[in-house]
């Protein structure tokens, strides 16, 4: 059980590492951004396994009811507009790479390069 | 029991990661994105914030999809087998997840009451957020009282994407594409004639726009807001757009209201701060906005998640329009 605890961790790690491979390994640049999708979902992971206290509740507060334990709001906060932000930022990404297609052709990074040193 | 229904679903979103990084064919990898997406939106609910749930679940699983589809129709739906430095960029992940790992051996434990991380300023959230602001919702009093001017700025960063993607697509594309775009307006996008499709989406529109309406200004009570809200309204236009064609959609809401609406938020949002400032009291001071400082907060909390609300959809949608009117998406 003690271990266990730590799994959520583990998986941010994984999960981190994945995304982070799928940005300097792969040559296609929409697969780029998919990496960097899995690398950002690996740090809300990492946020709100923080939050969490054993037997809380979403902090929604209730009237008449005093003894309830919450979860901590801060990192929700900050994840949830960090996930709009992401994919704002996902869009201009994919915006990037159709105009990239339109002018060379290709979206992999090697024909990229070799078209630039033509 | 609910702890070891969080391992299985993680583990079922590292497996769907590596599938996502290992196929060479990118629309099941934007498939496999959207059910990773879901995943991890279950296992936020169990690690109790709904909020970020149901904005992960929204935006994830559903615009996320549409975006990245929108992208592929442009360009090709197979990677090259080829990668670089292949084996070097191997070695420098597996050691730095090594690292990752042997340093949470440090951390304190899942859900762990005695973690730092919750004794500093999370409790006071709780216990203060009644005197002071007196919403059920202490995620929403956080993020739009609290931490006010972070949300702005967020606001505009999204805000920002918009302006960016309609830069970037403000030249014009390849000539043939635009000569076909005007001999067929309207049929590029659609589902056409699936009729089974078109007749259930056509019944989803209007209670997906309902619960976003409701989300939007239940936000304060439950969860919700803005983020949500916008995310969930644009996903219902989407749908829309999809099942009955891109001209009908745009007779719907122009793009010139659109807009309009992503402009909107982010004022609405900033006049909110001024006002407190011409009020007497700091920039998103919303306590001066009425006579009672806590009905002020209630007041300032409504206008500016209205105004995160409008500039969501209206950037998300910009954004989608933009790509369909670009190209070939069908």
């Amino acid at each position: 059980m003690n271990l266990l605890g730590l799994y959520n961790y583990w998986v941010f790690a994984v999960l981190l590492m994945i995304g982070f491979y799928a940005v300097v390994a792969k040559t296609n640049l929409v697969k780029k951004l998919m990496g960097l999708s899995l690398f950002q979902a690996a740090v809300f992971l990492l946020y709100i396994t923080m939050g969490k206290i054993t037997g809380g509740t979403a902090p929604i507060l209730q009237k008449g009811v005093s003894d309830a334990v919450f979860s901590n709001p801060l990192p929700q906060v900050l994840i949830l507009t960090a996930i709009v932000v992401g994919i704002s930022t996902t869009a201009l990404g994919l915006g990037i790479v159709v105009r990239i297609q339109e002018e060379y052709g290709s979206i992999d990074e090697k024909d990229i390069q070799e078209i630039d040193r033509r | 029991m609910t702890v070891l229904f969080g391992v299985f679903l993680l583990t079922l979103a590292v497996i769907t990661a590596l599938a996502v990084v290992h196929t060479r064919n990118l629309v099941v990898a934007v498939m496999l994105l959207g059910i990773f997406s879901l995943l991890l939106a279950i296992n936020f609910f169990l690690s109790d914030a709904a909020d970020v749930a149901l904005t992960e679940a929204a935006v994830g699983a559903g615009i996320s999809t549409v975006l990245f589809l929108g992208a592929l129709a442009f360009t090709s739906d197979r990677e090259h087998r080829r990668s670089g430095r292949r084996w070097l960029s191997l070695l420098v992940v597996v050691s730095t997840t090594m690292v990752l790992i042997y340093a949470t051996f440090d951390k304190p434990r899942f859900g762990d009451p005695e973690a730092p991380v919750l004794k500093h300023i999370g409790p006071w959230y709780l216990e203060e957020t009644p005197k002071y602001i007196d919403i059920p919702n202490v995620v929403t009093a956080v993020l739009g009282s609290y931490r006010g001017y972070d949300t702005l700025g967020e606001v505009f960063v999204v805000f920002t994407a918009g302006i960016g993607v309609l830069f970037l697509f403000s030249s014009g594309g390849p000539r043939s594409r635009s000569n076909r775009r005007q001999e067929a307006p309207g049929n590029q996008v659609g589902l056409g004639d699936e009729q089974l499709l078109v007749v259930v989406g056509r019944l989803l529109v209007p209670f997906i726009l309902l619960f976003g309406l409701y989300v939007q200004f239940h936000g304060e009570y439950g969860p919700g807001g803005g983020f949500q809200a916008g995310a969930l309204i644009a996903a219902a236009l989407i749908l829309y757009t999809l099942v009955e064609g891109q001209q009908r959609a745009l007779e719907a809401l122009s793009k010139r209201a659109l807009r309009w609406l992503m402009v909107g938020g982010a004022l609405l949002y900033g006049a909110v701060g001024l006002a407190g400032m011409l009020m007497g009291s700091n920039f998103l001071d919303y306590s001066v906005l009425a006579d009672d400082p806590v009905v002020g907060q209630k007041l300032g909390i409504i206008l500016i998640e209205a105004g995160v609300g409008m500039t969501v959809c209206g950037v998300l949608l910009t954004i989608f329009h933009a790509f369909v009117s670009r190209g070939r998406i069908r």
